[in-house]
């Protein structure tokens, strides 16, 4: 008997993002509280981060390469909360002081060294600063392309902060300001320079923290309120006559003014913002920039780096949508944890953006919560003595970075099953707060809670009043939650019925929770029945999302069928089909199936044209198709070749294997249940053939068969006596021919004897004999010439090659060619 | 008439060997040779009707280089016979050279062909 186990274990993530907390009472900057959920099955953002990021931000040889590298990863490490290393930190430090003292190097090689001496502190003299602002304020001055105003403008800033000996004061702020503002588009997008028409988001960031940096080097000592109350009182002084007296305030309030149009460049820019399904909003740049390619991420988090940091100057109310924000930060979770180092820092230092106000980086509230859903409950139940215990539910809150949250309630206010979504199963239950753990815990589910997928619905709410403008929390979050049980699966069987009768031949009962091995055999007049039931832990009937019936040959030749369901019981009839039916005068067709557990009747009815009489055939369907889900009623393909012509005619061994699985389901299985022997009729001529399966590449790239070769066979020659008998035969003419002549009393007296006579005689016969010994020589394949002279000739050409291949004597020469 | 018929051929064959007698030395010679190939040439064709033509090649060489040698003998008979006036004028060395060199290349032809 199946033991019904629930089991849950519900962790959700949420996010509290605090952007910005303002100084004054008056006045957002942003909307600070965000509320997401996202998974993470760490306890937060810095525990997950860290070994990556010191996997990351490895330094080499003791420093991260340029100064841009090392301050990204001064940062990360400073925002993550890793200690550095002191010999970084000693070449690191050489290496800004070098910068810094030396006139030639570039403003982005100031700008970061300014920044990496920021966190490290290095120690530099007053006089090097003071070289530097020289420098700086000239180039402020007179600079014209965006970048190089960021970094002047933004190295003035640095050192302000860091050297408080040395004044830094821009003349001339508004000019400054105006020219950045010059680039800009009505889109909300910036240029980098006024040569350069096109624009880019990742420039409106960048953009917006130069703007930022002006106005809080432009006139330090201004108060913020009186800020406000200038800003009103030009609005004043717009709408009547001005006096004299307010006259003073007016360059500040013109100024003020550029600030206020800034803001609306921001909401412009925010319209062109773009959104994910689940929420997460982002920027993206329109035009693919071949110079230098800035993705969704980088954009995004220069925007939120300029719009930070303009929030920090001003406390002008910026209106940007919390949901936005809430959007950002969600975006920047999701991206989980990057593998590149500006990737990684980009994303660090954005969540540090979002989360820090002006004072610094302050502890502000997650809520933590992965998302695996199992329920863990067993209850007593009267036929088993098992107990249940319920394991909780856990929602932990926090904020981005991973600090802890203020005093808060979450509320789980409904719980409904994806399928129903009227019916809550739970609604408005406060999740109980376990202090030591810094835990939220649903107590018990309700008994009635079956398997499946539900929506659970959360909702956060502070306690403090007062916190509600510092975080905040976003609407309603959804998160899908999966209760998975354990489905019984009860009377398994295996039919094998006659197709005629319907009569069982053998029947087979399965356990599908052990170990099945059931031998069978059928031919193609018979059917193959295969029944189960499935039932959820509360005992309602249950449907999986996949159960498949698999017949294997033994060639490798595979064959799925769907297993269809009627409430619980699930069935599948495989039928081989024998007959293939004609007619002739059929005009029309009418066929239904029945339904029924063991078999169809197909009716046909046909009319015949002679005497308009209708005939009607019934004809019990020995071969059938599988029946889909629920016996459907209506006209099916009558495809009478049907399964025996799908099984390529192959008869022999199948092996079955049944596979059923939901994601409910904790005990899915496939499982091999035996075999059939499967008896099919002999393959037509056109009868399709098993497609091809695929080869085993090691056996298309192996050694292939040895070939056996077939020679000539050699040609019957005479045995070899007889050839030698008729050798000795042909010589005896010669004989005979030598005998006459002697008997003829020849002359072979009649040689010259006197010399010239004589040699020439001798001549003659050796000329003779030389023609003839050539014939000979060719027809004994003998070498030409002959070898005692080879090695004549490979000495010569040793020779020819130590005397530099000059032949002495035309002879060697007619020889060396040999 | 069987007594008559052998007494004539024997009558015949005395005749003809009284006058083969008469023909010049050097000429005899010339016929052995002619009966030496043509005696070789039968005993190859006899061989080729026992072990059958393959290779064939090699038996029409060996056949042709009989029968070649023999007819060019021949014509170093006609050409050396007294007798004959149609080649009164041609010296008999002349006519040997002639039969010599044509034999040279008759065999080199069929050294060639016989494979």
């Amino acid at each position: 008997m199946a033991v019904a186990q629930f089991y849950s274990n519900l962790h959700w993530t949420f996010q509290l993002i605090p952007v910005g907390m303002a100084r004054s009472p008056g006045g957002f900057l942003v909307l600070v509280l965000i509320l997401t959920i996202s998974i993470h099955k760490a306890a937060s953002i810095l525990d997950s981060h860290q070994p990556v990021a010191l996997e990351l931000f490895s330094p080499v040889h003791g420093s991260f390469g340029s100064l841009e590298e090392s301050y990204d990863a001064l940062q990360t490490f400073q925002i993550l909360g890793i200690e550095k290393k002191p010999d970084i930190s000693d070449t690191t430090c050489t290496l800004v002081s070098k910068t810094l003292g030396s006139s030639s190097s570039s403003l982005k090689d100031l700008f970061y060294a300014l920044k990496v001496n920021g966190i490290l502190k290095c120690d530099i003299d007053e006089e090097v600063f003071e070289g530097i602002k020289s420098r700086l304020q000239s180039v402020s001055n007179d600079a014209s392309s965006l970048l190089d105003f960021y970094y002047s403008i933004g190295s003035l800033a640095l050192i302000k902060e860091q050297a408080s000996k040395v004044d830094v004061l821009l003349t001339d702020a508004d000019g400054i300001f105006q020219s950045i503002k010059a680039l800009s588009q009505s889109d909300g997008r910036w240029r980098y320079s006024s040569n350069n028409p096109e624009s880019s988001t990742y420039a409106a960031g960048v953009a917006f923290e130069a703007l930022a940096r002006v106005v809080a080097l432009a006139s330090p000592e201004i108060d913020q309120s009186r800020v406000k109350f200038e800003f009103y009182a030009n609005l004043f002084c717009r709408l009547s006559i001005c006096s004299a007296s307010i006259h003073q305030g007016l360059d500040f309030t013109g100024w003020l003014f550029q600030i206020s149009t800034l803001g609306n460049d921001i909401v412009k820019l925010f319209d062109s913002i773009e959104k994910y399904d689940d929420g997460a909003f982002y920027f993206d740049e329109k035009i693919v920039d071949a110079r230098e390619h800035h993705g969704p991420l980088s954009t995004t988090a220069s925007v939120v780096r300029g719009l930070t940091a303009f929030a920090d100057v001003t406390s002008g109310s910026l209106n940007i949508p919390g949901d936005k924000i809430l959007g950002l930060a969600k975006f920047f979770l999701s991206v989980g944890i990057p593998g590149d180092a500006k990737d990684f820092f980009n994303q660090v230092y954005s969540l540090a953006c979002l989360e820090s106000n002006r004072q610094g980086f302050n502890p502000t509230d997650f809520i933590t919560t992965s998302n695996s859903a199992f329920i863990d409950q067993k209850r007593p139940t009267q036929d088993h003595d098992i107990f249940v215990l319920y394991e909780c539910n856990q929602v932990r809150v926090n904020t981005v970075l991973g600090s802890n949250a203020p005093p808060l309630t979450v509320k789980l206010l409904q719980a409904f099953s994806s399928s129903s979504k009227n019916a809550f199963i739970i609604e408005n239950q406060e999740l109980k707060f376990d202090p030591e753990n810094a835990v939220h815990f649903l107590d018990a589910l309700p008994e009635n809670v079956d398997v499946g997928n539900y929506v659970f619905v959360f909702e956060i709410l502070l306690h403090d009043p007062e916190h509600e403008k510092i975080y905040a929390t976003g609407s309603r979050t959804r998160v899908p939650i999966i209760i998975t049980g354990v489905i019984k699966v009860d009377t398994a069987e295996i039919v094998i019925l006659d197709s005629d009768l319907g009569s069982v031949e053998t029947k087979r009962k399965l356990d599908l929770a052990g170990e099945n091995d059931v031998s069978l055999s059928a031919n193609h007049l018979q059917k193959l029945r295969l029944s189960f039931q499935l039932a959820t832990p509360l005992g309602h009937a249950f449907k999986p999302h996949q159960a498949f019936l698999k017949l294997k040959h033994e060639t490798k030749v595979e064959h799925v069928f769907v297993v269809g369901s009627s409430g619980k019981d699930f069935a599948i009839v495989l039928a081989v089909v024998t007959m293939v039916l004609t007619w002739d005068l059929m005009l029309a067709m009418d066929i239904s199936i029945l339904h029924g557990g063991l078999g169809a009747k197909l009716t046909v009815t046909g009319f015949g044209s002679e005497n308009g009489s209708k005939h009607t055939f019934e004809v019990i369907l020995k071969l059938g198709v599988p029946l889909l889900d629920a016996f459907p009623l209506g006209v099916m393909d009558a495809d009478f070749l049907g399964l025996v012509e799908k099984f390529f005619y192959l008869s022999g061994r199948y092996d079955i294997q049944l596979t059923v699985g939901d994601a409910v389901m904790e005990n899915s299985f496939l499982q091999a249940l035996g075999h059939v022997e499967l008896d099919l009729p002999e393959p037509p001529e056109k009868a399709p053939r098993p497609p091809p399966q695929p080869v085993d590449s090691y056996l298309r790239y192996g050694p292939k068969a040895e070939i056996a070769h077939i020679f000539r066979a050699p040609e019957k020659l005479p045995p070899e006596q007889l050839s030698l008998a008729f050798l000795g035969l042909t010589i005896l003419p010669l004989i005979v021919f030598l005998i006459g002549l002697l008997r003829l009393g020849v002359n072979l007296k009649n040689f010259p004897t006197s010399v010239v006579p004589a040699t020439f005689a001798i001549l003659f016969h050796l000329g003779l004999a030389a023609v003839l010994l050539l014939y000979v020589l060719f027809w004994w394949k003998a070498p030409f010439p002959p070898r005692l002279s080879i090695s004549q000739v490979e000495i010569c050409l040793r020779k020819r090659q130590m005397t530099g291949n000059i032949p002495t004597s035309p002879w060697e020469a007619a020889v060396g060619h040999f | 008439m069987a007594r008559s018929t052998t007494k004539d051929a024997q009558a015949l064959f005395h005749s003809l060997r009284s006058a083969y007698s008469a023909t010049p030395t050097n000429l005899k010679i010339i016929d052995l040779y002619v009966i030496f190939a043509v005696l070789t040439a039968i005993i190859q064709v006899g061989y080729m009707a026992i072990v059958g033509s393959f290779p064939f090649n090699s038996f029409l060489s060996g056949v042709l280089s009989c029968v070649g040698t023999a007819v060019l003998a021949v014509c170093l008979r006609i050409q050396v016979n007294k007798e004959n006036k149609e080649f009164k004028d041609l010296p008999p060395e002349r006519a040997f050279a002639d039969f010599v060199l044509c034999n040279l290349v008759l065999h080199l032809v069929i050294i060639n062909f016989m494979g």
